[in-house]
């Protein structure tokens, strides 16, 4: 019994990250009508980012966010400006056809670039806290990834105010419900569009540093978190921060215990059962909005 | 698109020509490294071929191409091992990739676009995991099949394959049927209104052309020492039929033949000195050609001649005026191209 609530109390932390996975990429779809499938890769690059920052300059890794989030937000802008700019020009069907090439192919870039650089070898940051946990009637619950959990949620409350405070988090909003309308109220919808992607892939980015600290990166888990973010997508919905950040949990969960029933091998293969029957259930978008 | 039937004769005397120096190779070389690496340039050429079928003709992008290609594989390779004949082990796995892909078919024909990619996509990672937890071991062949190994009837079937696969695909876009496709992947409302039996068709493509991948893995199974039986389902395979098949030109039947000659050479020659350096070449050049050349290299020259012939028009016009940022996301909805849509364009 109490291995089963250790198994299930780990998969809510890593669900926390599916949760940060997810929202930026939710974001980006939500907002551009664009399927980013090298989310993951972007997410790789984060954790790259915060790995090295700690190999080379000794930064603490959660320190090292605020030099990663602004780093993502700016790679978010150029992406942008050099592809995905052009792919939301086309009519919204069409832009999602694209955008799911342009984004395939960047993320094979990223990967073979990662290869290329950094190995393929596994890394994660070892921190001297790393192997600190407290134990909570009978449960073992590390310290890094508690802390993980905490910053997830925070980032994602964030990006919460954010959206609905800040004048160009409205305009994003606004664009998301409907972008026509948005242009006619005079919203720059472009610059909404842009923002909307640059802070998406500064969550990538978050998530990715989050993700190197309590468990590991390499140049191939991608695809991995593409998929575990468009599972998380694809459950929660659009339009709410919240609500995707406890679809992120949900699968956490699932995942867990469906590997504490089925055996570790098969911990994967849930939430891609549920993507499809959701995606079955829906066959004409992910939101019935 | 029709550059086999527009060029008529010519384009029979090349092919012919082409088929009768692969099917001499192995006599006029024994150099096991050139015949290899044709027969991976033939295996891909039939993988992409078969997935062409589908995303060029239909306009379905199957992102789980690999799970037909493995399970072709799996059947093959299982049955080859007890002792089937090879020749019918082949056929066994492409009947059984055809029927799961059928089975599955009309449930995945639910889902539209975007949505039919990452549906499969999902499925094909499902299979990948279920086969890599079912079967872990890895499978080797016998030391007397290793002893009886001859890479010439590989080779053979190999080119066999491609050229059913590349007459398939010449046979099916000039057909009715194909005629169907290219409708439903325009625009599949419009086809149903004009009486296309859409999920008939697809569910023909689909089948043809799993069919198809699952021969290829067949001559996978039969052509590795040994291998994880989870590996001819993992997503590069899909891949790479993907980026073949973009690059030579989708929709086209040239464009994967191109394609896959251009990436087995990359990948083969990059490999001595810098694994998967390949594949960063080749994202680039996708992401090139996915936004500025959506029919491939085989439709270079006839995109820059028109784009010529535009240029002139414009400045007959007195050239585009474009005062400012543009005001709408979706200013030029109709210009933009319609990647799936192959080479066919105004």
């Amino acid at each position: 019994m109490t291995i089963l609530a250790q198994q299930l109390t780990l998969g809510l932390m890593i669900g926390g990250l599916y949760g940060l996975a997810a929202v930026g990429l939710s974001l980006v779809f939500g907002v551009l009508k664009v399927l980013n499938v090298a989310h993951g890769e972007l997410i790789m690059l984060g954790g790259y980012g915060a790995f090295w920052l700690f190999a080379l300059f000794g930064l603490d890794p959660f320190a090292s966010l605020l030099l990663v989030l602004p780093l993502s937000l700016l790679l978010g802008l150029a992406l942008y400006g050099a592809l995905f700019g052009f792919v939301v020009r086309a009519d919204e069907e069409t832009r999602v056809k694209n955008s799911l090439l342009i984004g395939f192919g960047l993320a094979l870039v990223l990967h073979a670039l990662a290869v290329r650089l950094w190995t393929a070898d596994d890394r994660s940051i070892d921190t001297p806290y790393a192997g600190a946990a407290i134990s909570l009637g009978g449960l073992s619950i590390p310290l890094v990834r508690l802390a993980s959990l905490a910053l997830a949620f925070t980032l994602i409350g964030g990006l919460h105010l954010l959206l609905k405070h800040w004048r160009w988090g409205q305009a994003i909003r606004a664009t998301a419900e409907d972008w026509q309308a948005a242009m006619l109220t005079g919203i720059d919808v472009r610059r909404a569009y842009l923002l909307a992607f640059a802070i998406g892939t500064a969550l990538a980015g978050a998530a990715g540093t989050l993700v190197s600290v309590g468990y590991s990166i390499n140049p191939s888990i991608g695809l991995e978190w593409t998929l575990k973010a468009l599972i998380v997508v694809v459950l929660a919905g659009l339009g709410s921060t919240f609500g995707t950040f406890v679809g992120g949990l949900f699968l956490g969960v699932a995942e867990a215990a469906s590997a504490a029933v089925f055996g570790g091998p098969y911990r994967e293969v849930v939430g891609l059962v549920i993507f499809v029957a959701v995606l079955l259930l829906r066959p004409r978008g992910l939101f019935g909005q | 698109m029709r550059a086999l039937t527009a060029r008529g004769e010519l384009g029979w005397a090349v092919s012919l020509l082409v088929l009768t120096v692969l099917a001499l190779l192995p006599l006029l070389t024994h150099r096991d490294d050139i015949l290899n690496f044709v027969f991976l340039v033939l295996l891909s050429v039939a993988l992409a071929e078969s997935w062409n079928i589908l995303a060029g003709y239909a306009g379905q992008v199957n992102l789980g191409h690999a799970a037909f290609f493995g399970l072709g594989a799996l059947v093959t390779r299982t049955l080859w091992i007890r002792g089937t004949p090879i020749l019918p082990a082949m056929a066994a796995g492409a009947v059984v990739a055809m029927a799961f892909s059928l089975l599955i078919g009309a449930a995945a024909f639910r889902l539209r676009g975007a949505y039919f990619a990452i549906g499969t996509l999902a499925l094909g990672e499902i299979l990948r995991t279920t086969v890599g937890n079912l079967f872990p071991e890895i499978s080797t062949l016998s030391a007397a099949s290793i002893a009886a190994y001859r890479l010439s009837h590989r080779y053979y079937l190999a080119l066999g394959l491609a050229t059913v696969s590349v007459a398939a695909v010449a046979a099916l876009a000039s057909s009715r049927i194909g005629l169907g496709m290219q409708a439903i992947r325009e625009d599949e409302e419009a086809a149903e209104a004009s009486g296309v039996g859409a999920l008939r068709i697809k569910l023909t493509a689909l089948g043809v052309s799993t069919g198809l991948a699952g021969l290829a893995g067949g001559l996978f199974a039969y052509y590795l020492i040994s291998y994880y039986p989870s590996h001819p389902f993992g997503p590069q395979w899909t891949f790479d039929a993907l980026l073949m098949t973009f690059i030579g030109g989708v929709g086209t039947v040239l464009g994967p033949i191109l394609g896959a000659a251009l990436y087995v050479f990359l990948k083969e020659y990059l490999a001595v000195r810098w694994v998967d350096f390949h594949l960063l070449i080749f994202g680039a050049l996708f992401v090139l050609i996915v936004l500025l050349l959506p029919g491939g290299l085989v439709q270079a020259g006839a995109r820059a001649r028109r784009l010529l012939r535009r240029g002139e028009a414009a400045r007959g016009r007195g050239g585009p005026t474009n005062l400012g940022p543009r005001p709408s996301p979706a200013d030029a909805p109709d210009r933009e191209p319609h990647l799936l849509a192959g080479a066919r364009r105004k």
